[in-house]
């Protein structure tokens, strides 16, 4: 979250911008596609990911009712959305798991159903569906998984140990996996992932049950990667972990994207940011709102001595706002202007929270 | 061709290297089948009367073909708990050979077969068994158990593959094979047991295979018991290695 100060805006100087701003009619409907192909999509066909109209019915079930998808190279594309929304189908027919009833997707310039062959070489799946033997050792389990993609034993085990000792798991490595901590599962599930050095690597749900510390470990491992410029789609349930690694969201539903743009850009969808004023006096409530009602987008909403309201542009907001509530005589004990977090983004698209749904939906895997 | 053979290696030796880790697994193999052995030699062996060879010599064919029809069940479970964990989805990810995933766990079983039958008629031998042929029809007896066991690998690769969970591959395997095993002449003489259990143990496979074992270790007659028991052995595989592929196939996509 967020928050700016009275102090903090002012002498940023801007030009006051109040009055009536255009309501943004369509910020509840779904957009999906709305921005269209970025430049980059070019390139996306050598190393990115594009979905068109991605179908997908388990029996009577529709799971994916039609997806459009795009990731730039080098880019991260989070999918986000609460159980059973449709985010693990998407991995699971992009990584040539399941195939769609309709729909193209393209990853790394391959066709996921007409060349899955030789796409299956160019990625790597990782998160709460893919796993690893637990009677074998750090080191079999890579090895294998290497000698799995063609690699002599040698050259396998290598690589194993390359990327043991890159993902601090060295000490453990002669270790059976069932006696790893969660996090350091989800390392080496990662580290298998990381075997042929794909170009586009397939997330699922990666730290979900991890502890903050292990959490924010692997946030960081991911971010390295993508420094390096791999592709990455992850699905997420986590708000926090879509902001932060997220070079672009696309918010799932009910099998649609229902939104889809930077964590800023959807912020923004939300009807920007709020005006929140805290009153010395919450008498002085009736004519405050008076005092605010035409700078802002919806009438003021009063809530004891809290009066908040959404502002269209941040520049200038407070400045007027403190103008208007001090020519009006109300008495003001803070100003602040909150920018919506992806929770707000989440309410405002599907109607429900993102985290508290997870039960009346299974995940259609 | 060559990647289906090097991968199915590969998941062989990765299902024989995490045997020893599954101490479960390895008692299974070795203590339980010479529990058995024990139990039949000395608390029904008395009572039996098996005309033309001590007890120790009938038993211990009967109860290694009934042993290697079990084995199968490590591949059962092991399909089961693979695809329950994620780990076949990891595998349909990797650029591998599609059946290599079966066909490794089905050779893995041939190796532990192998031990556990060795295991057995040490200590068949050191009860009173012993070979009645020449080393070449001991040998070759040997051989039709690993053939006959592969078969029943496969059947049991397609019930770990249908059922939800490893308990019910291990109920519905136990039920099927069972009796299987015990209508036939691995124990008893098939002479001594009632009319139609008398005429469903003369056809079952498990006779067959166990008269064969009795012709190459024994010098029973063998009629045609050790090349229908062969025939026996492929059909099984003709019929259950698609049925598992194919499955395996469904279940990882769903």
């Amino acid at each position: 979250m967020s928050a700016s100060h009275l102090a903090g805006h002012t002498s940023k100087g801007r030009p006051a911008r109040f009055g009536p701003v255009p309501i943004d009619a369509d910020s509840k409907a779904p957009v999906a596609g709305h921005w269209g192909p970025r430049p980059g999509a070019d390139r996306a066909e050598e190393a990115g990911v594009s979905v068109r109209g991605l179908v997908k019915s388990y029996g009577a079930v529709r799971a994916l009712a039609g997806v459009d998808l795009e990731a730039a190279p080098g880019t991260v594309l989070g999918l986000l959305g609460p159980n059973g929304a449709g985010k693990t189908t998407i991995i699971r027919i992009l990584t040539t798991l399941l195939k769609p009833d309709g729909g193209t997707a393209r990853v790394a310039g391959l066709d996921v159903v007409g060349d899955a062959a030789r796409l299956r070489e160019r990625i790597g799946l990782a998160g709460q569906y893919a796993a690893v033997d637990e009677n074998l050792t750090g080191l079999e389990n890579l090895t294998m998984v290497g000698r799995l993609y063609g690699e002599p034993r040698a050259k396998a085990k290598q690589r194993g140990r390359e990327l043991l000792e890159r993902f601090e798991l060295l000490d453990a490595a002669g270790r059976p996996t069932k006696t790893y901590s969660g996090g350091m599962r989800r390392r080496l599930d990662l580290a298998a992932a990381l075997v042929a050095r794909p170009p586009v690597l397939f997330l699922d749900e990666p730290t979900t049950g991890l502890d903050p510390r292990s959490r924010l470990q692997l946030w960081e491992t991911i971010e390295r990667l993508v420094a390096d410029g791999t592709t990455v789609l992850l699905t997420t349930q986590n708000l926090d972990e879509a902001d932060r690694l997220a070079t672009e969201i696309a918010v799932i539903d009910r099998g649609r994207v229902l939104a889809e743009g930077t964590p800023d850009e959807l912020k923004d969808r939300v009807g920007g940011e709020r005006l929140e004023v805290r009153l010395e006096d919450a008498a002085a409530g009736q004519v405050a709102v008076r005092a605010l009602a035409s700078m802002t987008d919806e009438p003021p909403d009063l809530a004891g001595d809290l009066l908040t309201a959404p502002v269209r542009r941040r520049g200038g907001a407070i400045v007027e706002a403190v103008r208007r509530l001090d020519q009006a005589g109300v008495d003001i004990e803070d100003v602040v202007l909150r920018r919506p977090t992806l929770d707000d983004v989440f309410l405002a698209l599907t109607g429900h929270a993102a985290e508290a749904t997870g039960d009346d939906a299974q995940e259609a895997s | 061709m060559r990647r289906l053979v090097t991968d199915t290696l590969v998941i062989a030796e990765r299902n024989l290297v995490r045997l020893p880790r599954a101490p479960e697994l390895l008692l299974a193999f070795t203590v339980q089948p010479i529990m058995f052995v024990l139990l039949f030699r000395y608390v029904f062996g008395g009572a039996i009367k098996t005309p033309g060879f001590s007890y120790a010599d009938f038993l211990i064919p009967g109860i290694i073909v009934q042993n290697i029809a079990f084995g199968g069940f490590v591949t059962a479970l092991g399909l089961n708990e693979d695809l329950h964990k994620g780990l076949i989805d990891r595998f349909r990810s990797l650029p591998m050979a599609r059946s290599a995933v079966l066909a490794g766990r089905t050779l893995a079983d041939v190796v532990t077969n192998a031990l556990s039958a060795a295991i057995l008629i040490a200590t068949g031998l050191a009860i009173g068994f012993s070979f009645h042929t020449s080393a070449a029809d001991a040998l070759a007896g040997f051989g039709l158990l690993l053939v006959f066991g592969y078969a029943f690998s496969w059947v049991f690769a397609f019930l770990g593959m249908l059922v939800s969970s490893a308990e019910a591959a291990n109920s519905v395997g136990f039920i099927v094979v069972f009796p299987l095993t015990f209508i036939s002449s691995a124990f008893v003489p098939v002479r001594s047991m009632p009319e139609p259990l008398r005429a469903f143990a003369e056809v079952n496979p498990f006779t067959i295979m166990v008269d064969a074992m009795r012709a190459l270790w024994l010098g029973a007659p063998a009629h045609n018991n050790v090349w229908a028991a062969f025939a026996w052995s492929v059909a099984i595989v003709a019929v259950f290695a698609p049925l598992a592929v194919s499955r395996y196939r469904r279940a990882a996509g769903q």
